[in-house]
């Protein structure tokens, strides 16, 4: 037992990956945005046992009620309710389902695509390199944002063309990281090593070099999974995503804009939760950082 | 060096071909005519056939292509369907709205960006240094377009500082000569004007300015911790300069040259990253303009728009290219 303890916990024979996971954990940054995801995680996993309210379900009578602490409020519509009479402090709950799946959905995409490509790329390097890098520019070429609305107002307003474009518009930023550092250790003797050994190119790409690539692309997931709430939830604000009656923050934001001066809280505690959302990516991407891939600090 | 900046010139050529090839290619894989999407549903039957001899439509793709490619070069980028105005005069109109925002934005993410990094570096680890780093990554995380509405309920309904919306109020006259209002009403000497202008540019220049401004901070902050631990700085101090001479006489000109590719890129973002920013607050630049199109399906509009700002963005990012190779004698132009 003891033993086996030790090979999480002795520096001399546990593996990497734990002093990895140590340095990550001495770091305060890193650590406040664990704490901050982890709520946010576990909101979105149990969100049906701890929300108060179905989400969607209308209230005729229930319509705007302020915040608890207001005058009017009641303690069972904690943060109040919009004009349909939604609870909604059940429906940010709901809303982190929304949020994390357009973060696994779109980040998957982007990372899955980037790093096929990036590996290509930096590994074949020549024509292949040429042509994938040039669609890249070309993709880059277009402020982020405007990409993404350009492509779903062909493909139709959802959120699932919403989450394909905003997958589209981030692949880039990972192709160039792993291009970057495929190239780098294709230098190094171990690839060589490989290659003498006969393994085949797919063979040395995967099983060789990318693992020794995973620190940037794991920095870049994380930052990049903050940007992508924050993308949709704008795609969302302008009709482009979530659709009614979905729990999306940025589609609250837009309904509470129309009674903002009656209702102000319909807006606001939807902005509080994306803003809390993004900044615990943004805070363990810097805390990963720092703990992975000191050579990224900028 | 002129052979460096005739090269990344260059490369802009490619690029804009590329942009143009996806401009084009996402009208062609949307499902339905193209004649009937640029024309609307009602159009009549001799005009859909017009459109489609226009576009090239009974010709293969490559040529239907190089149509689009001849008209975009003579700046013929057709009429929108719903003002049935050309497309280029619609740019013409909001294009300055759009810039002076984003310059107005850059310009105060530069003052208190670059003022918060150099007072954080020279107090590093400071509690004022961990106010402002944490300060900037919540400026990185928030939604523009939240803290927009935010502003608009605290300063512009509830205390009635600023107005709402809009670039200039109904009851103030000024003579439109530039489309940049700035520009119009200091040329004129209509200072009443200018004040309603700079009024109505506050609220959205604040709004827009903050995910620059965080990111100006975070890089003045680290690229002059960086500067003030050079030996030249030391040799500075070891001759008895004092603090602020050393900190803006000698750190801060080497420390600003990578904030200048830091704020030239975020321009190049505003230009087209406006489009949440413009439509919280009613602003008639070419952001909140492409969203209309893409509300009312005004696919010429869509198609102008993104080719408009992707072209600004491509051009603005080459020149913070040769401008960074420029001031920085370090950089290798070969």
């Amino acid at each position: 037992m003891i033993r086996l303890l030790n090979r999480f916990t002795d520096p001399e024979t546990r593996h990497p990956f734990f002093d990895q996971l140590e340095k990550l954990f001495r770091n305060r940054t890193g650590v406040a945005g664990l704490i901050i995801i982890s709520v946010f995680v576990l909101c979105a996993v149990f969100a049906p046992f701890i929300a108060p309210h179905d989400p969607v379900e209308n209230a005729l009578y229930e319509q705007l009620k302020p915040p608890a602490w207001k005058e009017g409020g009641r303690s069972s519509n904690l943060l109040g309710t919009d004009d349909l009479g939604r609870d909604i402090l059940s429906r940010l709950i709901f809303g982190a389902r929304v949020s994390l799946m357009v973060g696994v959905v779109s980040v998957g995409i982007a990372v899955f695509l980037g790093t096929l490509f990036g590996a290509i790329a930096g590994y074949f390097k020549g024509w292949p390199d040429n042509v994938i890098m040039r669609v890249m520019d070309i993709i880059l070429a277009f402020p982020g944002i405007l990409l993404a609305i350009v492509i779903v107002a062909y493909l139709g307003p959802g959120l699932r063309n919403a989450m394909i474009a905003i997958g589209v518009i981030s692949i880039p930023r990972f192709a160039r990281i792993v291009r970057a550092s495929v190239m780098e250790e294709y230098e190094k003797d171990y690839v060589l090593a490989a290659r003498a050994v006969g393994a085949k190119n797919g063979r040395i790409i995967f099983n060789a070099i990318l693992p020794n690539c995973l620190a940037p692309i794991i920095v870049q997931a994380s930052l990049g999974f903050g940007s992508a709430i924050l993308d949709a939830a704008g795609l969302s604000f302008l009709g482009l995503g979530a659709q009614p009656p979905i729990p999306e923050w940025g589609a609250m934001i837009a309904m509470g804009r129309s009674m903002i001066l009656r209702a102000w809280w319909v807006m606001t505690f939807p902005g509080i939760a994306i803003l809390l959302g993004v900044l615990g990516f943004n805070l363990l991407g810097d805390g990963l950082r720092d703990a992975l891939d000191p050579r990224l600090r900028d | 060096m002129l052979g460096f900046i005739i090269r990344r010139t260059l490369i802009i050529v490619p690029t804009l071909l590329g942009v143009s090839v996806v401009v084009f290619m996402l009208l062609a894989i949307t499902p339905g005519d193209p004649a009937e999407l640029l024309l609307g549903e009602r159009a009549t039957e001799e005009s859909l056939d017009a459109m489609r001899e226009y576009l090239g439509l009974k010709k293969p793709l490559h040529v239907q292509y190089g149509l689009f490619l001849k008209r975009l070069v003579k700046l013929d980028l057709g009429e929108t369907i719903w003002t049935r105005q050309k497309v280029i005069v619609e740019i013409k109109e909001r294009f300055p709205a759009t810039i002076e925002l984003s310059l107005a934005a850059m310009f105060l993410s530069c003052l208190f960006g670059i003022t918060l990094g150099i007072v954080s570096a020279t107090r590093q680890y400071s509690a004022f240094d961990y106010l402002s780093m944490l300060g900037s990554l919540v400026g990185v995380s928030m939604p523009v377009f939240w803290l927009g509405l935010v502003l608009i309920l605290v300063f512009a309904l509830n205390l009635g500082w600023f107005p709402v919306s809009g670039r200039i109020g109904i009851g103030t006259d000024l003579e439109v000569i530039t489309n940049f209002y700035v520009i119009d009403a200091i040329w004129t000497r209509n200072w009443r004007a200018l004040a309603d202008v700079l009024h109505h540019l506050t609220l959205p220049a604040v709004a827009l300015s903050t995910i620059p401004l965080a990111i100006v901070a975070r890089m003045t902050r680290s690229s002059m911790l960086e500067v003030l631990r050079q030996d030249y700085i030391r040799t500075a101090r070891a001759k008895g300069l004092s603090e602020i001479k050393v900190v803006f006489k000698h750190a801060l000109r080497n420390g600003l040259i990578p904030v200048v590719t830091v704020v030239g890129l975020q321009f190049g973002i505003l230009l087209g990253g406006a489009i949440l920013t413009e439509t919280v607050f009613a602003w008639p630049g070419v952001g909140k303009w492409i969203y209309e199109g893409v509300v009312k399906r005004d696919y010429m509009v869509i198609q102008g728009g993104t080719m408009l700002v992707a072209t600004a963005f491509v051009v603005v990012n080459t020149l913070v290219d040769i401008l960074y190779a420029v001031i920085n004698p370090r950089i290798s132009i070969q």
